[in-house]
């Protein structure tokens, strides 16, 4: 069964392609990452799923609803936007019950399934303070909490830990997680974070320029890449390339000093390729394995790096923001 | 939709009353300007058969009321700047709804301030507590529900809150000042008067000042039609474009 079906759906601002043509498929039960720089169409993308945005051509269903049918689509998702979407002066628990009462929750439902989103998400203690006294991280916790509150069947999470320190992060991860395995929640989140969709996601696409560029598991991606790097230190690297030959060496780079080799699976390699070279008297220094990240992954797909720079920028601009509005 | 509707009035009504000190605040304006005003012209503005501070009271009832409404209703961009305009919109709840929830909690809020100014210049017998009292009520109602579509018409246009200040000089001061609160429009230039039949505020203060003290220039009927039919158009441009400006 397919929680979400995309098909040729297409967002123009004016004269500026910010989703291109998109199609996709997510299957019930899956923890799904839309992985891309800031501007690549990710939260446009999920915008549009939610229903907050009208897309300009293309459809999309739902919980096997179309996506014009806001209302319907609405009742049955829950969402976790990029920004903080609480109001500072309610408490947690009123933020909470507003809205259950604006998904049409009946009143008692409502107090039980409050005190079971806020257990969930350990924030029980803090239910009766204003939000103007939760930390960014906390803050968090309570909009996963809120959109969990009408049991969605699927949960969108819009850079779910953007700001947030690592710590915090970690924490967030559990609760996702815990969320995915536990219950069988379908989850769509949108990350420029590299190590947030390798660590959460089932499956990954890459979005770049409002495209999807790749789509697969993260260990997949990584495969594409040729598997793991042996990077072997040797004064004799000359001499060492002529008798490596065994047939699963992908790759070799001889450099000075050192010779990488690209293999399948590092680990099995390293003791078959230290004997070879001892019984042909080579010394070898040392062996350094390489893992290719999902940054590589993304620089093999798109030509450049993640456009950290800019994200950070965005990061600071937002805790300026929030530094703000807390006056 | 009934209970969307109270829903984001509940909201609107809960944070009022969080928010103490800015009632305090915020009442505090029209009583200096009620005293200043009613005790400095009270000498050189001769209105027959009443005090200047009887004449100016209903005017300052109206002025709290416009000025509360109004910002009531552009305060809707604080929603959008933080955040909190999404989590609404992404409900299962029709826009109107929304609108008129927004409409009614800030027209409550404005109406209570209203009726504040109202009971405390009654006591200080400025203006005397009887039926008029009672008539009075419906045209404050009004008066609020215009303005706070009226802010909500502006908000839709708004990007933040920088134009505030703009919108004050050139709209609601004029609203207020044309209105007929602080003066007979009777013996005003024509000109001006011709503008301020076209200002709804008149209207309402004419209304108000009818039931209180007696003094009207259209009449109670008449004020109440107009401002029923304002408010009521007010309420379905702004529906429109709340619509319009959420509608990405």
């Amino acid at each position: 069964m397919s929680a979400i079906k995309i098909k040729n759906l297409t967002k123009k601002f004016g004269k500026f392609i910010a989703v291109d043509s998109i199609n996709l498929e997510i299957k019930e039960g899956e923890l799904f990452g839309l992985l891309g720089p800031n501007g690549a169409g990710k939260s446009t993308t999920l915008n549009m799923l939610a229903t907050m945005m009208i897309p300009t051509s293309g459809s999309a269903t739902v919980n096997n609803i179309d996506i014009v049918n806001q209302d319907s689509v609405r009742k049955s998702i829950g969402v976790v936007f990029q920004d903080p979407s609480l109001d500072d002066e309610l408490t947690g628990k009123e933020n909470l019950e507003f809205h259950g009462r604006m998904y049409h929750m009946q009143k008692d439902l409502m107090s039980k399934r409050i005190e079971e989103v806020l257990k969930l998400v350990g924030l029980e203690d803090k239910a009766k303070f204003q939000i103007k006294t939760y930390s960014g991280g906390m803050k968090r916790r309570l909009e996963i909490a809120r959109g969990l509150m009408h049991h969605p069947k699927i949960l969108f999470l819009d850079e779910p830990t953007l700001g947030l320190d690592p710590q915090t992060r970690r924490g967030i991860w559990d609760y996702i997680q815990k969320l995915n395995k536990d219950d069988g929640l379908t989850i769509i989140l949108t990350t420029h974070y590299m190590e947030e969709a390798d660590y959460l996601c089932d499956r990954i696409a890459i979005i770049d320029h409002g495209k999807i560029i790749a789509l697969d598991t993260p260990e997949n991606m990584k495969n594409v890449m040729g598997g793991d790097i042996l990077k072997i230190e040797t004064r004799e690297s000359d001499k060492l390339d002529k008798i490596l030959k065994f047939e699963w060496i992908k790759e070799k780079k001889k450099f000075d000093g050192y010779l990488n080799v690209t293999v399948a699976d590092g680990g099995s390699a390293i003791p078959d390729i230290l004997k070879a070279s001892s019984e042909a008297g080579i010394k070898i220094d040392s062996v350094h394995m390489i893992r290719p990240s999902l940054e590589d992954v993304f620089i093999h797909f798109t030509g450049r790096t993640i456009r950290e720079q800019e994200a950070d920028t965005a990061d600071q601009m937002k805790s300026m923001m929030n530094q703000w509005g807390k006056k | 939709m009934f209970q969307d509707i109270y829903t984001v009035w509940l909201r609107e009504m809960v944070k009022f009353v969080r928010a103490r000190s800015r009632i305090i605040s915020s009442l505090a304006m029209p009583f200096i300007w009620l005293f200043i005003l009613g005790f400095g012209f009270s000498s050189s503005i001769n209105i027959p058969g009443l005090p200047y501070i009887g004449f100016l009271a209903p005017g300052i009832i109206g002025m709290i009321i416009l000025f509360t409404s109004i910002f009531s209703g552009i305060s809707v961009i604080y929603d959008r700047q933080f955040g909190f305009m999404k989590e609404i919109l992404v409900a299962p709840v029709s826009r109107s709804s929304i609108v008129l929830g927004k409409t009614f909690g800030g027209a409550t809020i404005a109406t209570i301030n209203g009726l504040i100014v109202l009971g405390i210049s009654s006591a200080l017998g400025f203006i005397e507590f009887g039926i008029g009292t009672f008539i009075a009520i419906p045209f404050m109602i009004l008066i609020a529900i215009s303005f706070v579509a009226m802010g909500l018409i502006i908000a839709s246009r708004m990007k933040s809150m920088e134009g505030f200040q703009m919108i004050m000089s050139f709209l609601v001061m004029p609203i207020f000042l044309l209105s007929g609160a602080l003066f007979p429009l009777n013996n005003v230039p024509d000109a001006m008067r011709a503008i301020s039949y076209l200002d709804p505020l008149s209207y309402g203060i004419d209304g108000i000042r009818g039931s209180l003290v007696g003094i009207t220039n259209t009449g109670l009927i008449i004020d109440f039609l107009v401002l029923l039919g304002i408010s009521i158009c007010l309420i379905s441009i702004g529906t429109l474009m709340f619509k319009k400006s959420t509608q990405l």
